[in-house]
C-alpha cells in the first residue's frame, strides 16, 4: 500500500485556562490516502475543528499543539517553520470555513483574491494571475466571472462567496482540502449544490477532502470513511455506509437513532425520537474512565474508571468502547 | 371553516425600502398573498430557506406587524385592519419559542422571574397560586424546582431552550410558534427538545407552527405542512402527501437537498434545483421559482401560477403540478 497522503498520528491539542492545562484533543489518529474524502464528525466543542487547525499549523494561543506527530505526504509538518508552513498553506493544503464573509477580505475584489494565490504560490503576474481568476471563478460555475471578479464579496449571495471560497482553495491545486462545516450558513438546496460541487472538483483534481461537519448525514453521503469524535477523542470511525448501518459505539449509535429521518415516518408511524440524555461535559470537566460513561445506556463499572482501549474494526474502522457490538 | 384557531385570508405585509427622494422607494414583498388555517391541537410545518418570509408571517400572526392587506383572525379575534389587537389577550392565545435560547432569555433574571411576571401580569398576583404554576411547568419542561432561582447563564442550551419552552407555556396559549427550535442545539440534545414539544402538544392540546428547514424534523412532528418561497405559498397538504407525493417542484427540490445515506428518499438528484434563491425586492416575473426549475417552461416566466387543488386538502401552485417526477 502507498503512503497515506496524510497521517495525524496520537495528536493531542493542549489548552491553557484557569491556570490549568487541559487536553481538548487527545489520541487522535488517522489517515487520509490520495484523492479520499474524510469525515470527521461530532458536536460543537469536540474538538474537530481544532484538529484541522493543527494540520493547517493554524493553532494559537490558548492553543496549543501538545505531542504527536502529523505527516504530509512523508514529511513530519507538526515543527516546521512558520515560512515553510506558509508555503505548505494554500499550496499543499488548503482550507475553507464555515461563514464565508468572514474569512474573504471585505476590502479587496473577488478576483484579486483569488489572482493572489497563483502571484503567491506560482509567480505569476498580475494580469495573467487575473486571467486564471477568471476561470477558476468558471469553474466553481459562478455565472458570468468576467464581471464577477471585479465584485466585492458583499455583493455575492452566501453561496456564491463559499464558491469564491472553494475557488480560491483549489487555486493551486491543493493535495488536501480542508473544508470546516462549509455549508452550515447556507440553505439546504444551496447546500446540496455546494456539496455537489466540492466533491466533484475534488474528484476532478484528484483532491483528498477533510470534511468537518456536525451532519452525520451530510458527511456520510459524501466522504468514504467517517470518524466520530466525542470530548476530544475518536470513538468510532468506519466506512460510510457501514457507520450508519452497524454503529458500533453507543455514542453513535445515540446520534444515527436520535435523529428523524426522512421517510421513517410513512413507514414506520410516529416513534418517540431515542434520547441521548444528558449535555456534553466541558473541557474542564471531563468525567474519568469513558468521557461518554455518563450518557451512556451500556455504563458499567469499568467505564467510569478505566478509558478504553481501540479495538480495530474490519476494513481499517476502529472503536473505543468497553462493550463495543 | 369556522373552528380555525388561526385563518389567514389573502395577508401581504410589504415594506418601503429606501427613499423616494434618495435613488427611490422599493416595495419588499415579505409576504404576498397567504391563506393559511391552522385547526386547534393541530401542527403545521412551514418550510423555507432563508428570506422567504416565513419569520415576517410568524411576526403578522403576533400582532406585531401590521399587514398591508388581508386579514389574520386568532381565536376569533381579528388582529388585522385597524383594529389594534388586544395585546392582553394576543398574549394569551399564541406564544413564540425562539431559535437561539442563549440571545431569547433575559441575562438578568432569574428563571422564577422570567416565569412569574406574565402570570402576575395576567392577574395571579397570590403569591402561593404563582409558585405553584411555575413550579408545575418548570416539571412539565422538565427542570428542576431549584432550576428556579438560577440565571440564564447557569444553563446548558438545551435547558436553556426547555426554559424558553415553560415562558411561551405559562401563559397557557392555544397556539405557539416554533421558529427553528432545535437548530442552535446540538445534536444529541435535539431530540430530547423534540420529544418535548410533541408530549406538552397532547398533554395540553396546544396547536403549534413549526418553522424549520429541517425536513427531517418537520416530517416527524407536523400534520400538516405549508411550503414558502418568495413571499408565496407554493404547495400545502398533510405531511404524507407533501413528502411521498410532492407535487411543485420546490417541494422536490428541498426533499432532494436532504442528505441521504440510505437513498431511501422518493425523489432523486435530478429533482435538485439550481441557482439560490432571488432577492425578494426584484422577485422572477411569474412564477418567482421558474430561474432554479428544472420544469420551466415559457408560461412560467410569464404567469403566477395560483394555488390549485392537487388532492384532499393538498395544493399546489405550478402550472406542471400534475405532471409526474
Amino acid at each position: 500500500m502507498s503512503t497515506p497522503l496524510l497521517q495525524v498520528e496520537n495528536l493531542r491539542i493542549a489548552l491553557q485556562g484557569d491556570g490549568d492545562t487541559y487536553s481538548a484533543v487527545e489520541n487522535v489518529s488517522f489517515e487520509i490516502g490520495r484523492g479520499e474524502a474524510f469525515g470527521l464528525v461530532g458536536e460543537s466543542g469536540c474538538g474537530k475543528s481544532i484538529t484541522a487547525l493543527a494540520v493547517m499549523g493554524l493553532l494559537r494561543r490558548p492553543l496549543s499543539l501538545g505531542g504527536g506527530r502529523i505527516v504530509l505526504d512523508g514529511q513530519e509538518i507538526q515543527n516546521v517553520s512558520a515560512a515553510e508552513m506558509r508555503r505548505l498553506r494554500g499550496k499543499r493544503i488548503a482550507m475553507i470555513f464555515q461563514e464565508p464573509m468572514t474569512a474573504l477580505n471585505p476590502l479587496s475584489p473577488v478576483g484579486r483574491q483569488i489572482a493572489e494565490m497563483f502571484v503567491l504560490h506560482q509567480g505569476v503576474g498580475w494580469s495573467e494571475a487575473m486571467d486564471r481568476a477568471e476561470e477558476a471563478l468558471r469553474q466553481v460555475r459562478v455565472p458570468s466571472p468576467e464581471r464577477r471578479i471585479k465584485d466585492y464579496p458583499h455583493q455575492l449571495s452566501g453561496g456564491m462567496r463559499q464558491r469564491v471560497m472553494i475557488a480560491i482553495a483549489l487555486a493551486c491545486g491543493p493535495d488536501l482540502l480542508i473544508a470546516d462545516e462549509p455549508t452550515t450558513a447556507l440553505d439546504v438546496t444551496v447546500q446540496a449544490e455546494i456539496i455537489d460541487l466540492m466533491a466533484e472538483l475534488c474528484a476532478a483534481k484528484g483532491t483528498a477532502i477533510l470534511m468537518i461537519s456536525h451532519d452525520l448525514g451530510l458527511v456520510a453521503n459524501m466522504c468514504r470513511r467517517v470518524a466520530v469524535m466525542y470530548a476530544g477523542r475518536i470513538v468510532e470511525a468506519q466506512v460510510s455506509g457501514a457507520i450508519f448501518a452497524h454503529p458500533t459505539h453507543p455514542y453513535t449509535r445515540g446520534l444515527v437513532d436520535s435523529l428523524p429521518r426522512l421517510g421513517e415516518r410513512s413507514r414506520r408511524g410516529r416513534q418517540k425520537l431515542r434520547e441521548i440524555s444528558g449535555v456534553v461535559p466541558s473541557i474542564s470537566g471531563y468525567p474519568a474512565g469513558c468521557r461518554f460513561n455518563p450518557r451512556c445506556p451500556a455504563v458499567t463499572d469499568i467505564c467510569r474508571s478505566n478509558a478504553p482501549d481501540i479495538t480495530p474494526l474490519p476494513a481499517n474502522g476502529l472503536v473505543r468502547c468497553h462493550h463495543h457490538g | 371553516m369556522a373552528d380555525a384557531l388561526l385563518k389567514l385570508d389573502d395577508l401581504a405585509v410589504h415594506f418601503t425600502i429606501g427613499h423616494a427622494l434618495a435613488g427611490g422607494a422599493k416595495v419588499l414583498k415579505a409576504v404576498d398573498g397567504v391563506s393559511l388555517d391552522v385547526k386547534p391541537g393541530e401542527c403545521l410545518g412551514l418550510v423555507g430557506e432563508s428570506g422567504c418570509g416565513k419569520s415576517t408571517l410568524a411576526l403578522a400572526i403576533m400582532g406585531l406587524v401590521s399587514p398591508t392587506k388581508g386579514r389574520v383572525h386568532v381565536d376569533g379575534q381579528e388582529i388585522s385592519g385597524d383594529k389594534s389587537p388586544d395585546r392582553m389577550r394576543m398574549a394569551r392565545t399564541v406564544q413564540m419559542v425562539f431559535q437561539d435560547p442563549y440571545a431569547s432569555l433575559n441575562p438578568r433574571q432569574t428563571v422564577r422571574r422570567t416565569l412569574s411576571d406574565p402570570l402576575r401580569l395576567h392577574g395571579i398576583s397570590d403569591k402561593a397560586e404563582n409558585d405553584r404554576r411555575v413550579m408545575d411547568m418548570l416539571a412539565k419542561v422538565g427542570l428542576r424546582p431549584d432550576h428556579a432561582d438560577r440565571y440564564p447563564h447557569e444553563f446548558s442550551g438545551g435547558q436553556r431552550q426547555r426554559i424558553g419552552i415553560a415562558r411561551a407555556l405559562i401563559l397557557e396559549p392555544k397556539l405557539v410558534i416554533c421558529d427553528e427550535p432545535v437548530s442552535a442545539l446540538d445534536v444529541s440534545i435535539r431530540a430530547q427538545i423534540i420529544n418535548l414539544l410533541l408530549e406538552l402538544k397532547d398533554e395540553l392540546g396546544l396547536a403549534y407552527i413549526m418553522i424549520s428547514h429541517d425536513l427531517g424534523v418537520v416530517e416527524h412532528v407536523s400534520d400538516r405542512v405549508a411550503v414558502m418561497y418568495l413571499g408565496r405559498i407554493v404547495e400545502q397538504g398533510g405531511w404524507q402527501e407533501i413528502f411521498e407525493n410532492p407535487r411543485h417542484p420546490y417541494t422536490r427540490a428541498l426533499i432532494a437537498a436532504i442528505p441521504d445515506p440510505f437513498h431511501r428518499a422518493v425523489v432523486t438528484a435530478k429533482a435538485k434545483a439550481h441557482g439560490e434563491i432571488a432577492s425578494a425586492l426584484k422577485p422572477p416575473p411569474g412564477c418567482h421559482f421558474h430561474p432554479r426549475c428544472p420544469l420551466k417552461a415559457d408560461i412560467c416566466t410569464v404567469d403566477a401560477p395560483l394555488l390549485e387543488a392537487v388532492g384532499t386538502g393538498h395544493l399546489a401552485a405550478c402550472h406542471f403540478r400534475n405532471s409526474t417526477s
